[in-house]
């Protein structure tokens, strides 16, 4: 196959998807959409990933499209990651009243998916750009599809209106980019930013408005809470995850190709910037009573922690950044499909009505314990090795202070995340029987809980695999 | 390739633990038969490993097994053991079996008990056995984790989400503390060298700096030996033993304690030795503040448990007085005394738990008597006062012995001081045993004290008579211990 067709395969394969979603709607009958349309989507997906995985494997790092994406396994593997999160939250919407039935939705995830594909091949300040609106506009849509729930629609608002704020600043900076060095394209930027100044640090702020929204650093968060908690739990669960690692794969190119001779400044912009996030994520998440905030805030602060990987710019740092995404990504997932799952059956998201849940529901209890321990970052579970590599890369590039803070910040999570085991384990719900209120968990979400679980452990145990593809996605920007 | 008996023993309980978590939630009888067939296997396996270990009589590490996990940043799942860590195996063999027995009635969700409690023991067993820095950490921080849960689901109602919070935050803390060090030594070996790795084999030999070992030993010792219940990071320690359940207990003050000492020793002193020589009177003092105020607080303690508690802080007190002394005198005390402590303790926490079972309360002012009704937990908890005072004949003589006269050497002053804590033991000791287990049973219980099943009086016996054989016979922990103790003063340079 030829490089242009072959860069862009996952893309092809998901708009197939998403076409085969599209035409065979309407000829089931509106009974059988709740299963067929889920399943065709998921298994479509997966399909993608393995047919990817299979042929498209890029061999070194090769231009294509006329200079709008590069083919390199960075873009790959969180082309990977983007698909698996998309195939995952598939099976999560299948149980969504709402969602299952409407063809739209999963449209709508799809679409979301090839723009963030997309974001993590683009290699031009324009396909940037493009791509990010590209999974934006579906995501805004997504977010607000509960009409007729009020919270649903004030997510989806929200979430536009600082989406459309901060993608109008990002442009600008774009702008500015592209008037201080004359292109567009992101390999021949380097030489413009050579010194550290104040046009160089105006540019970057613009960026980081613009990306921090993304992937939600303070102090652009503030829409990550009230969209989570009003959005439909698996496309929260999506958005915390795929599309905050969609926003890292473009700070990592970005930074990296075109601005690495200006890369103190960044860093320690960044720095603070992980610090504020990681600080404020964990402290407000302390407070929280509402489960679905809780996980936002937390997501927050795994921002910060990824952050630290970043900021340490060097090769053991990206590593670390694309290590923390993987066990982050299957972790918050886990996390958001025990949420929807539970939340299903007691129509609450506060964290009281967890009571009594290991009684209720043993292995939905243990899922959650393994996803909880995994986000506070705990051995055997991936997010104590993700934890471990980006203090590491902090401690090796002279970042030790950043790697405390981002210690004591783990302390902090441990705190409120043991808190939630504690109700799920040791509360009982108010004077009832709890074996008469078992949680049935549908078929779907034992498929997708089951895989993200064991893909927890095995990325916590068995991490030389995870670690090697994690290092050949750091090795092509350097 | 040798049979690969370190990772079966360590791979074993976490292997059963999700096992046991797959099987219906009602068959409890299958989860206790399964927890109590994995135990024995792990008992008979680690008695084996002492015995090769003992016969070899060598230097050094043996059984050392190496899987290379992730070469690209040096770290391998490389085990093996040597004089110090072949007892502490065993110990925790023993403390897991009859820990197994004792909790036999546990009936709210015994799946989840047991699979908790096993990967705790894997974690330990896995600790004990690593040569490899961040393998050591793993297994270090899963034996921390199920704690929380343990404690807070089936603890004493009364304190356990508060103990449970408290112990696992400053053990949480003080691991990352002594990892920030870890990384610190793995970076700058790599850079001296151009090798990166966590093997400690290596790291041994690293020599590092003398500023660096001046700064780093600290955090590292100390973030350690907060889990062996340091004066002043002690205070989790007598909250998290009384909140636990008594298997808990057992595990808690009778081998994790042991695992935070051990792994200061370990990390700190054996890959710091300058570091160590720096800091000695620092620890020195300190152990000895932590021997006579943990005795001071247990005699004034008014619930059974407590004086059990406060008397772990002040016998791991005695521990961390044995290794710094940097003696091959202090040291061997301080290994036995590990292994004495360790059984000694979990027989205590055994014996109470018996009493408070059945008299629902563990007030001292309001037992009595209870030799009667519970002659075989009396005469237990005679035996393990008599070991906790350092009487001849019983093990505790043979391990406190040799520390006391370690730390003559070091500071004749001190060891005075040290040694005023072997009276208040006494004075505590004999007081509780006067209190709660002679006189007179009080009218409420009266008839109300059943008799203690079949299987405690096994686990019993069998702590007791591991005291008294070691007392009676030092010969057959002595020599492996100052094997273990070579091993470790061979680096602190012929000190």
């Amino acid at each position: 196959m030829p490089v242009d067709l072959l860069a862009i395969l996952p893309e092809l394969l998901l708009l197939l998807v998403a076409v085969l979603v599209l035409v065979l709607d309407p000829f089931w009958k509106d009974a059988d959409r709740r299963v067929n349309l889920g399943w065709l989507t998921a298994g479509g997906l997966t399909v993608a990933l393995v047919l990817s995985l299979l042929l498209g494997r890029p061999g070194g790092s090769a231009l294509a499209l006329g200079g709008m994406v590069r083919f390199d396994w960075l873009g790959f593997a969180f082309k990977l990651f983007f698909i698996f999160g998309a195939a995952i939250t598939a099976l999560f919407m299948m149980d969504v009243e709402m969602l299952s039935r409407r063809a739209e939705a999963y449209l709508l995830l799809v679409a979301a998916t090839i723009g963030m594909c997309f974001m993590a091949s683009a290699s031009n300040l324009v396909m940037i750009y493009l791509a990010i609106e590209t999974t934006s506009i579906p995501l805004y849509v997504l977010a607000g599809f509960l009409l007729n729930n009020d919270k649903s629609t004030e997510a989806g608002f929200k979430y536009l209106l600082f989406g459309a704020t901060t993608s109008a600043i990002l442009l600008y900076g774009l702008s500015l980019v592209y008037g201080l060095a004359g292109t567009t394209s992101l390999d021949q930027l380097a030489p413009a930013f050579t010194s550290v100044n104040a046009v160089s640090l105006g540019v970057l702020a613009l960026l980081f408005v613009g990306l921090g929204f993304k992937v939600s650093l303070v102090p652009f968060h503030f829409w990550a809470p009230d969209t989570y908690e009003g959005a439909p739990t698996p496309v929260a669960g999506f958005l915390s995850t795929a599309s905050k690692a969609a926003g890292f794969a473009i700070l990592l190119r970005l930074l990296l190709i075109a601005f690495p001779q200006v890369a103190l400044q960044w860093q320690w912009i960044l720095a603070v910037l992980a610090v504020l996030t990681m600080t404020l994520g964990n402290l407000v998440a302390l407070a929280q009573k509402n489960i679905k905030r809780l996980v936002a805030y937390s997501s927050i602060a795994h921002a910060g922690y990824a952050m630290i990987g970043l900021v340490a710019y060097s090769n053991l740092g990206v590593t670390s950044v694309v290590f923390y995404l993987i066990a982050y990504i299957l972790t918050n997932l886990a996390a958001f499909g025990i949420i929807a799952a539970v939340g299903r059956v007691t129509a609450s998201d506060e964290i009281d009505s967890y009571r009594g849940l290991s009684r209720r529901s043993p292995y939905l209890a243990l899922a959650m314990l393994v996803a909880f321990l995994s986000l506070t970052g705990m051995p055997p579970f991936g997010g104590f090795i993700a934890k471990v590599l980006v203090f590491a890369a902090a401690v090796q590039s002279g970042w030790t202070w950043l790697a405390i803070v981002g210690i004591l910040n783990s302390i902090i999570g441990l705190y409120y995340y043991l808190t939630v085991i504690k109700v799920v384990y040791l509360y009982r719900m108010d004077g009832e029987d709890e074996a008469q209120h078992p949680i049935a968990v549908s078929r779907p979400y034992v498929l997708a809980l089951a895989v993200l679980i064991i893909g927890i452990i095995l990325v916590g145990t068995i991490f030389g695999p995870w670690f090697g593809f994690s290092q050949m996605a750091a090795a092509n920007l350097f | 390739m040798q049979f690969p008996i370190l990772s079966i023993i360590t791979f074993t309980p976490l292997a059963a633990a999700v096992l046991m978590l797959l099987f219906k939630p009602e068959r409890k009888a299958e989860v206790r038969v399964t927890a109590l067939a994995v135990a024995v296997f792990d008992l008979l396996l680690s008695a084996w490993l002492y015995l090769q270990v003992y016969i070899h009589a060598a230097t050094g590490y043996q059984f050392i097994e190496e899987y290379q996990w992730l070469p690209t940043l040096g770290i391998s799942l490389k085990f093996g053991v040597d004089g110090m860590s072949a007892p502490l195996v065993l110990l925790t063999g023993i403390v897991m079996l009859t820990g197994v027995l004792i909790s036999w009635g546990i009936d709210d969700r015994p799946r989840e008990f047991f699979a908790f409690l096993f990967i705790l023991a894997g974690g330990v067993f896995g600790v004990f056995v690593s040569l490899d820095l961040f393998m050591l950490f793993f297994f270090y921080e899963i034996a921390v984790f199920p704690m929380y849960l343990l404690i807070s689901i089936w603890g004493w109602v009364k304190t356990r989400e508060y103990a449970a919070m408290k112990l696992t935050i400053y053990l949480f803390i003080g691991s990352v503390v002594a990892l920030i060090g870890a990384l610190a030594m793995y970076f700058t070996n790599g850079q001296a060298t151009g090798v990166y790795t966590f093997d400690m084999l290596v790291l041994e030999k690293a020599a590092f700096p003398p500023l660096f070992q001046y700064i780093w030993f600290l955090p590292v010792f100390m973030g350690f030996a907060v889990l062996g219940g340091i004066f002043p990071f002690h205070n989790w320690s007598p909250d998290g033993h009384v909140a636990a359940p008594t298997a808990v207990s057992m595990f808690h003050a009778g081998v994790l304690m042991k695992l935070g000492a051990f792994a200061a020793l370990r990390v700190g002193i054996m890959l710091l030795p300058e570091g160590a020589k720096d800091w000695q009177w620092l620890i020195f003092g300190l152990a000895m503040v932590n021997v006579v105020y943990g005795a001071f607080i247990a005699m004034i303690q008014t619930d059974l448990k407590y004086v059990i508690g406060f008397s772990s802080v002040s016998h791991m007190g005695l521990v961390m007085l044995g290794f710094a002394t940097l003696t091959p005198q202090g040291m061997t005390g301080a290994g036995v005394q590990m292994f004495s402590h360790g059984v000694m303790t979990a027989l205590f926490f055994a014996a109470v738990g018996m009493v408070y079972d059945r008299a629902h309360t563990r007030e001292i002012a309001k037992l009595g008597g209870m030799v009667k009704p519970l002659p075989w937990v009396a005469i237990a908890f005679i035996i393990g006062g008599l070991v906790s005072m350092g009487m001849p004949g019983f093990s505790g003589f043979i391990a406190e012995f040799p520390i006391f006269l370690g730390a003559w050497q070091y500071q004749w002053l001190a060891a005075i001081i040290a040694s005023i804590s072997i009276i208040i033991t006494a004075a505590y000791i004999l007081l509780v045993i006067r209190r709660a287990f002679f006189g007179e049973v009080p009218a409420e219980f009266e008839g109300h004290i059943g008799p203690i099943s079949p299987l405690d009086k096994v686990a019993l016996v069998t702590l007791c008579s591991l005291m008294v054989i070691i007392g009676l016979f030092p010969v057959v922990i002595v020599p492996m211990i100052s094997l273990g103790v070579q091993n470790v003063l061979r680096l602190l340079g012929g000190a």
